[in-house]
């Protein structure tokens, strides 16, 4: 069996979630393995068909009052309680920030290996080889785990979703066990920032500007963008975070976050080596930059030399045209 | 407080990586090595904790006597203590080996701790696994990816950075906290502190004294390959004016890349 943690953020399932449901659907049928999801805390009923859409042959409702607000003492006793019984060959989390936060402590509590933000998954052997980017994707790591079951996160954007499939499947309710006492550090409260900003690590589409974007008021022209977009968001580079233009949340490169969206558009960025690390498994990478020497020319796809404040204007208008029709 | 924070050697992010593929490892001649960026946020808030609430900083990286330059660095930045645990193989981008050998050390050496500090992943290995199993093996809450932290007592208030947002994360001491960058602006070393540091000894601990045995430290983590990333080749300059160049290029991105 391959068991999938899925994800809710406010009673919705999180796309990177349903992708790595898809995953574990084909490499489970490779491996003769039936998938099976895990949902935790309480009322997730609802949800149930959108994981038998994308796979899943069972569902199983971890519900205990303690899970209400997450916690990663709290989940990864559940999803351990649950793997004990279950014995499942491999366990699957979309590489979120929650995922990144509790499959690492649970891969300790079973006393596994895990490989941790995934872009490949392969079966050899019987066995599942994952390949991960090292250095912010400077270069590519294979592994292997000898322990089992084998964890892996999956990198959100990187594996296809399958097509939807109204299908029915098996729902086990579980009382989760979790001992007073067992939890000593929760989430509190979730702050949302002024509007809902996609997370660069998710966006299909990222805008993003460098130090040539001259000042923080210049963003905007960014925003503009990715306002016309959709599931796109705003990225920097490191110089454009240091020097207080835009949060470092945006900040894309080895010092800031790996994307690999369909798009990238890089205004203004001239590509340090940090920066194209970060950004190189971008589908299509567009560059706008005066420089024609900029090293970020030499990745792109399409570039344009010229001034960014005379191109943004009229490629408004034009992506403007373009979607609407 | 009595603090701990854990630091790593990593190349330095500016760095090209080569790879040698007998031995499915990085190139390490010529490269230059500094402290995990990550880390020196974690150090940072240690010496400001420190400096609000008194008590000891101990810093503590886990490698060959490689380590011992970046530990110094921190000696140099204000830590009061600094401590190797020889670990003379190579990086096998095993987070729970890692997280073995630390956990393995705090019980035996530094048992008695409020705090224990890590950069949210060491830029490199990029697993961010480290601190979690950390915390799952000594018994302790975490909170990682931090931006903001505050202790009061024997309690702790973290933001930690989700997909569009914040996450509060309360929790009681001792606990984990992985610091990433906004959390702090990390100082320089001053003249004092690196002549101190040159002075200052630094332990080492071994495995043997541990209690670590071959089969507890043997990597779970089998590498099967090392590679380079796909070569991305130059594209198209696109021609004209910045209104024809913007026009067409967005008709490339409809037509040809299909991505608009």
């Amino acid at each position: 069996m391959i068991l999938v943690f899925i994800e809710t953020r406010e009673g919705k399932i999180k796309k990177s979630s349903l992708e790595a449901l898809s995953e574990a659907k084909r490499r489970g049928d490779e491996l003769g393995s039936e998938v099976a999801a895990a949902l935790l805390g309480p009322a997730m009923d609802c949800l149930n068909p959108d994981v038998f859409s994308y796979g899943a042959a069972k569902v199983f409702l971890l519900e205990n009052a303690r899970l209400g607000a997450y916690s990663s003492q709290g989940y990864a006793a559940a999803i351990h309680e649950l793997a004990q019984e279950l014995q499942p060959k491999v366990i699957f989390f979309a590489a979120t920030a929650m995922g990144k936060d509790l499959a690492p402590r649970l891969a300790a509590k079973l006393g596994v290996g895990l490989a941790s933000d995934c872009t490949k998954v392969a079966v050899q052997e019987g066995r599942l080889e994952f390949t991960r980017p090292i250095y912010a994707g400077k270069a590519f790591l294979s592994v292997r785990l000898k322990s089992s079951p084998q964890l892996a996160t999956l990198r959100p954007n990187v594996f296809p979703l399958s097509e939807p499939r109204n299908k029915a499947g098996e729902v086990i309710r579980k009382e989760a066990v979790i001992a007073e006492g067992q939890i000593n550090g929760q989430v509190a409260e979730i702050l949302r920032e002024k509007g809902e900003e996609l997370d660069v690590t998710e966006a299909e589409v990222i805008i993003s500007g460098g130090r040539g974007m001259k000042g923080p008021e210049n963003f905007a022209l960014l925003k503009e963008l990715s306002a016309l977009i959709p599931r796109s968001t705003v990225g920097a580079s490191r110089s454009a975070v240091d020097s207080g233009w835009i949060g470092h949340q945006n900040q894309v490169g080895q010092t800031g976050k790996t994307v690999s969206p369909n798009l990238y558009m890089a205004f203004g960025i001239s590509g340090a080596i940090q920066h194209l690390a970060g950004m190189s498994s971008s589908k299509f990478i567009v560059a706008v930059n005066k420089d024609p020497d900029a090293p970020i020319f030499k990745v792109a796809d399409y570039g344009i030399v010229g001034d960014l404040f005379q191109v943004i204007p009229p490629l408004k208008e034009a992506l403007a045209k373009a979607l609407s029709e | 407080m009595n603090i701990l924070v854990f630091i790593k050697r990593v190349p330095d992010t500016e760095s090209k990586i080569r790879i040698n593929r007998e031995t499915n490892s990085i190139v390490e001649d010529s490269l230059n090595f500094i402290i995990s960026p990550n880390d020196e946020y974690a150090v940072e808030e240690a010496l400001r904790l420190r400096e609000a609430k008194g008590g000891q900083v101990t810093v503590i990286a886990a490698g060959t006597e490689e380590s011992l330059v970046v530990l110094k660095k921190c000696l140099a930045m204000g830590a009061d203590e600094a401590v190797l645990i020889k670990d003379e193989m190579k990086e096998t981008y095993d987070g729970l080996r890692i997280a073995k050998i630390l956990a393995r050390a705090v019980e035996k050496k530094f048992p008695v701790y409020d705090l224990l500090l890590f950069g949210k992943q060491s830029m490199g290995a990029d697993n961010a696994q480290v601190p979690s199993m950390v915390a799952e093996k000594l018994g302790l809450p975490q909170a990682n990816v931090v931006t903001k932290l505050e202790i009061d007592g024997n309690k702790g208030t973290a933001h930690r950075e989700i997909e569009g947002a914040m996450e509060k994360v309360t929790f009681s001491l001792p606990a984990v906290v992985s610091a990433q960058k906004g959390l702090n602006e990390p100082r320089y070393e001053t003249l004092k502190g690196i002549m101190g540091a040159k002075r200052k000894a630094i332990p080492a601990l071994t495995f043997e004294e541990l209690g670590l045995s071959q089969e507890e430290t043997a990597p779970q983590v089998e590498v099967t390959r090392l590679d380079m990333p796909p070569a991305r080749q130059a594209g198209k300059i696109i021609p004209g004016t910045p209104e024809e160049a913007a026009r067409e290029l967005v008709k490339l991105l409809h037509n040809e890349a299909k991505v608009i």
